[in-house]
């Protein structure tokens, strides 16, 4: 086999300047993470909008909810994608058009349409996890609500929403994963993430298998982060007296 | 909008479509069986296999499915070439099939397991006292109950894995939905071609999670008796 193994190439001169591939990867890990929390800021806002709808006795509002996590948990992220990076600009109003396609470089346009695309696509799934969240809790607490007399705004507010949020920590984490992994298919539209950092490292050095390798280490590094802070703040915010949650 | 460039178009994307479907069943196949495999050495006594099937886990569900897919298209040959000695272009069917019936698999594990260990201590108890073995134990007594348990779960990872073989796009391989955009491309009817690929996709996974929300209220309704 031809191959030559060489693990320093991550400290070797990409050429321009500098620059070290190191560099590139370090490039890459920021527009993934910056794709990921714009797109996650999105998809929390919005899916738990749509989650309490889905739970509310107004059934306009309620069919609206399922029919958003009907569309967007049915069409492949990759078409939804194109249909935002190659479809939606042309349809915008003329002042939008010029502002996304000339006023503002490709990659920042290419970022903003990105990060709504996952952002939307994420809230469908956000949705169904706060909708979950919220009909996990007993009946009694909305009860007890009305026989206090909040009105359905206040019984959302004061009672169901702060337990629902604390008890969905553990699913919304993995939605959180799924994001920063999901966020790889920027590079299918030519923004320069992670993993097209990594491929554009192993063609220019033909060293693939230690780009990828690099790769892999820092999805997993990103990962584990997460998962570690994550299980923190769930611990912190336990609602004391749930078996689910371990509390006593 | 001119639908005569779709209708001509159709031939191709039929076959798009059957590339899709045949990476698809191939890859939950191979999945469920590699999957099955890495839940028994996860739950085994065995130190070395249980730790291996969960780094083997924890490994791919930490990484984009993207990512495996662009790796192995150039793994796979690479690995063919070491073991057998001679260079042997694999194309990019075969390098996805492989990528994503490994990287399923670590998700078919997780299901698989949480059906085994739903399963009441008892009827393990039962079996050996039967005078089964382990393997027979598992086989007829533990699995089947595991997966008819876990049915709507491992068919819901399968409607997902039909979704995420758009992604095939990245290797170049003509799937249904590049077929579509390729065509669209070539016709000047982009919009078209890919509102109905996504239509087309809409309809299968919807048809499909339907049918899944069926069978779970069945068993269901089948457990509470």
């Amino acid at each position: 086999m031809n191959y030559n193994w060489d693990w320093a190439v991550f400290f070797k001169s990409t050429g321009i300047g500098e620059e070290i591939y190191l560099h590139w990867f370090m490039s890459g890990l920021l527009w993934t993470l910056a794709l990921s929390l714009c797109g996650w800021l999105i998809a929390l806002l919005l899916g738990s909008l749509l989650g309490t709808m889905r739970t509310l006795p107004n059934r306009w509002l309620a069919g609206i909810g399922s029919a958003y996590v009907s569309l967007f948990r049915n069409v492949p992220l990759l078409v939804q994608l194109f249909v935002w990076y190659f479809l939606i600009p042309d349809i915008l109003p003329e002042s939008m058009q010029t502002w996304l396609k000339q006023d503002l470089s490709p990659e920042v346009s290419g970022f903003l349409i990105v990060t709504l695309c996952l952002g939307l696509f994420t809230a469908a799934r956000v949705c169904e996890q706060v909708r979950t969240g919220i009909e996990a809790l007993p009946r009694g607490q909305r009860q007890a609500a009305a026989a206090l007399g909040l009105t359905t705004a206040q019984t959302y507010r004061r009672v169901l929403l702060p337990q629902a949020f604390r008890i969905v920590i553990p699913p919304l984490t993995s939605e959180f994963l799924n994001i920063i992994k999901n966020s790889s298919v920027a590079s299918l539209v030519g923004l320069m993430e992670l993993l097209a950092q990594t491929k554009q490292t192993g063609e220019f050095t033909a060293n693939l298998f230690e780009a990828f390798t690099m790769a892999t280490l820092i999805y997993f590094t990103v990962n584990m982060g997460v998962m570690f802070t994550m299980s923190r703040l769930e611990r912190k915010l336990r609602v004391p007296g749930l078996i689910a949650l371990g509390g006593k | 909008m001119e639908f005569n460039s779709l209708i001509d178009a159709l031939p191709a994307l039929l076959e798009g479509l059957q590339v899709t479907l045949k990476l698809m069943v191939m890859a939950v196949m191979g999945g469920i069986v590699i999957g099955t495999m890495l839940a028994l050495f996860r739950l085994s006594n065995n130190r070395i296999l249980s730790l291996s099937a969960s780094v083997y886990v924890g490994y791919f569900r930490s990484i984009p499915l993207l990512l495996v897919i662009s790796w192995f298209y150039f793994l796979v040959p690479m690995i063919i070439e070491w073991m057998t000695g001679k260079p042997e272009p694999v194309g990019p069917f075969i390098s996805s099939l492989v990528a994503f019936t490994m990287f399923e698999a670590a998700y078919y594990c997780e299901i698989l397991r949480a059906g085994i260990q739903s399963i009441p201590k008892g009827q393990v108890s039962a079996a050996y006292a039967l005078g089964m073995n382990y393997r027979q134990t598992m086989r007829l007594v533990i699995l089947p109950q595991a997966f008819r348990k876990m049915a709507p779960l491992l068919l819901q990872q399968s409607i997902i894995l039909f979704q995420d073989t758009a992604l095939v796009y990245a290797v170049g391989l003509m799937d249904f939905l590049n077929t579509a955009r390729s065509r669209g491309d070539i016709t000047g009817e982009l919009p078209l071609f890919l509102l109905s690929a996504g239509a087309v996709y809409f309809v299968i996974s919807f048809t499909a999670s339907r049918v899944v929300m069926h069978l779970q209220k069945k068993l269901a309704i089948a457990q509470a008796h």
